[in-house]
């Protein structure tokens, strides 16, 4: 009797611990199990995001406004798209993570002669970004299934170049961490054009910030820092170009931008190329790259 | 001497079965991902690999077993992960450009750099056994409490590993250290197993 009693304790405790959840306004809209994870598709209102966890528990993937889909919801991208204020007419671009395809389709729309290739790893996410996100794919378009990293190794051998590398793959805690590397940024490099621009999405807090920092620091030299809740960093190839540069470029953008509500000023402004990290952090290698570990110091 | 030493040999041959094969994913990684096939073909060619160790390792138990033997086995072990230290990443984008499938070529790469330390690791399991028990009657409690001895030294193999010794070394280091402890207790058994 009395473990009836307790089993129904607990079956209420449930309940008050998992009911306010339950009660909140997001909406399972859609759900794919994959070789990697379950892809979920919430909405909130007019937002739809594709959550890797349940009622988006650990952080949303990519969000989008299905009343005005050509609106950006996420600050990320936002920043992500500043990589044009480096090298504004990048002919050939290398995506790596889809997510709901929020960047390919906006870059598509400013460069519509550019070729982009988008490397996902779970075709789930694929099939979601097309059937839930108005991702589309063509000629100029192309997704590739398979890991990034090995997607880079590839292309090296291959001897390909781009004049733009969005690096924006994430599982449902963080960046892999093979993809967090020294060697991975030096593959990553290497594939860069003369004129190439590199910009990479990593979150802004935790003893990482410092380890990732050091990495791209030892790779790429001095780079553009633009941080908010996530922190986005904008390399070059070569020479970075000084700020005036940047600016300049990023006053032609001002309208097409306008048209995704980015603006261009509030980009501008964060713009920073000071070291605001522990410089005697250690750089994260294929032999060392505890990244998730170092994830959960504070 | 023999009979704490043969426990000794066999919970550490657990620990570094198992430090080696979490290792063993982190190599892989960067040429293969770290998708769940991976992490399947890591574990397949373990499991494998063991499993032919444990036959071998019974075979050779029928010829005048002694624990110096069984030490031997631990630094045969040890030693055969020197090529991966070595050679790791340039041997597995080797098999990449041969093999481009990370499926096939994980399972081909994991093959070559880590049967043959698993293989010997295997074998130090029932070659134990036949260290340990005298008769019929007391054997399933021996063959018991190496089972133990041995899984337990891979519980602590994997946990140690995976949440501490990544984050404060490389990992050439913790098979450096790995190498040199099975060497240690070889070295142990060599002198110990000469009393006999």
């Amino acid at each position: 009797m009395s473990v009836v009693r307790h089993l129904l304790a607990c079956v209420c405790l449930a309940f008050a611990i998992l009911g306010p959840s339950l009660a909140e306004a997001q909406k399972l809209v859609h759900s794919e199990r994959s070789l990697y994870r379950e892809v979920l598709v919430y909405d909130d209102g007019p937002i739809r995001c594709i959550c890797f966890t349940r009622n988006c528990r650990i952080g949303r993937q990519t969000c989008m406004n299905t009343e005005a889909p050509e609106r950006f919801v996420m600050n990320y991208t936002q920043m992500m798209m500043a990589a044009l204020f480096l090298n504004p007419r990048p002919q050939s671009i290398l995506i790596i993570g889809l997510g709901g395809g929020t960047l390919p389709q906006a870059l598509h729309q400013v460069l519509p002669e550019s070729r982009i290739d988008v490397v996902e790893i779970d075709p789930a996410v694929v099939r979601v970004a097309k059937r839930f996100f108005n991702f589309r794919t063509g000629d100029l378009v192309r997704v590739e299934e398979v890991d990034g990293r090995v997607f880079v190794k590839r292309a090296q051998r291959e001897g390909r170049q781009y004049d733009l590398i969005m690096l924006d793959a994430f599982d449902h805690e963080y960046i892999p961490e093979h993809l967090l590397t020294r060697e991975f940024l030096q593959e990553v490099a290497s594939l860069l054009s003369p004129q190439g621009v590199l910009a990479a999405n990593t979150f802004s807090s935790s003893r990482l910030y410092d380890h990732e920092s050091v990495t791209y620091e030892a790779v790429f030299g001095t780079f553009y820092n633009l941080k908010e809740d996530n922190r986005v960093i904008l390399a070059t190839k070569e020479q970075l170009p000084p700020k005036s540069h940047v600016e300049r470029n990023a006053a032609g953008f001002k309208q097409t931008f306008a048209g995704f509500d980015i603006g261009v000023e509030r980009l501008l402004r964060l713009f920073s190329t000071a070291a605001d990290w522990d410089r005697g952090a250690r750089v994260l290698t294929d032999q060392y790259s505890p990244a998730n570990l170092l994830n959960l110091r504070e | 001497m023999q009979i704490p030493l043969t426990y000794v040999i066999a919970g550490w041959s657990g620990f570094f079965v198992m430090s080696v094969e979490l290792l063993g994913g982190r190599l892989l990684a960067p040429t293969f991902g770290s998708s769940i096939y991976v992490w399947g073909a890591i574990i397949t060619v373990f499991m494998l690999a063991l499993a032919l160790g444990y036959l071998a390792g019974g075979r050779w138990s029928l010829r005048s077993p002694t624990v110096r033997k069984l030490g031997t086995l631990l630094v045969l072990a040890a030693v055969s992960v020197l090529p991966t230290v070595w050679l790791g990443p340039t041997l597995l984008d080797a098999v990449a450009v041969r093999l481009p499938d990370p499926r096939f070529g994980s399972l081909l790469g994991s093959t070559l750099l880590f049967f043959v330390p698993t293989f010997f690791s295997g074998m130090v399991s029932p070659y134990a056994v036949r260290l340990l028990v005298e008769e019929r009657a007391t054997s399933g409690r021996h063959a018991g409490q190496l089972y133990f001895v041995s899984t337990f030294g891979s519980a602590a193999g994997t946990l140690l590993t995976s949440f501490y010794l990544v984050l404060y070394f490389e990992v050439n280091h913790i098979f450096g250290g790995l190498m040199a402890i099975s060497l240690a207790i070889g070295l142990v058994a060599w002198i110990g197993g000469s009393k006999q």
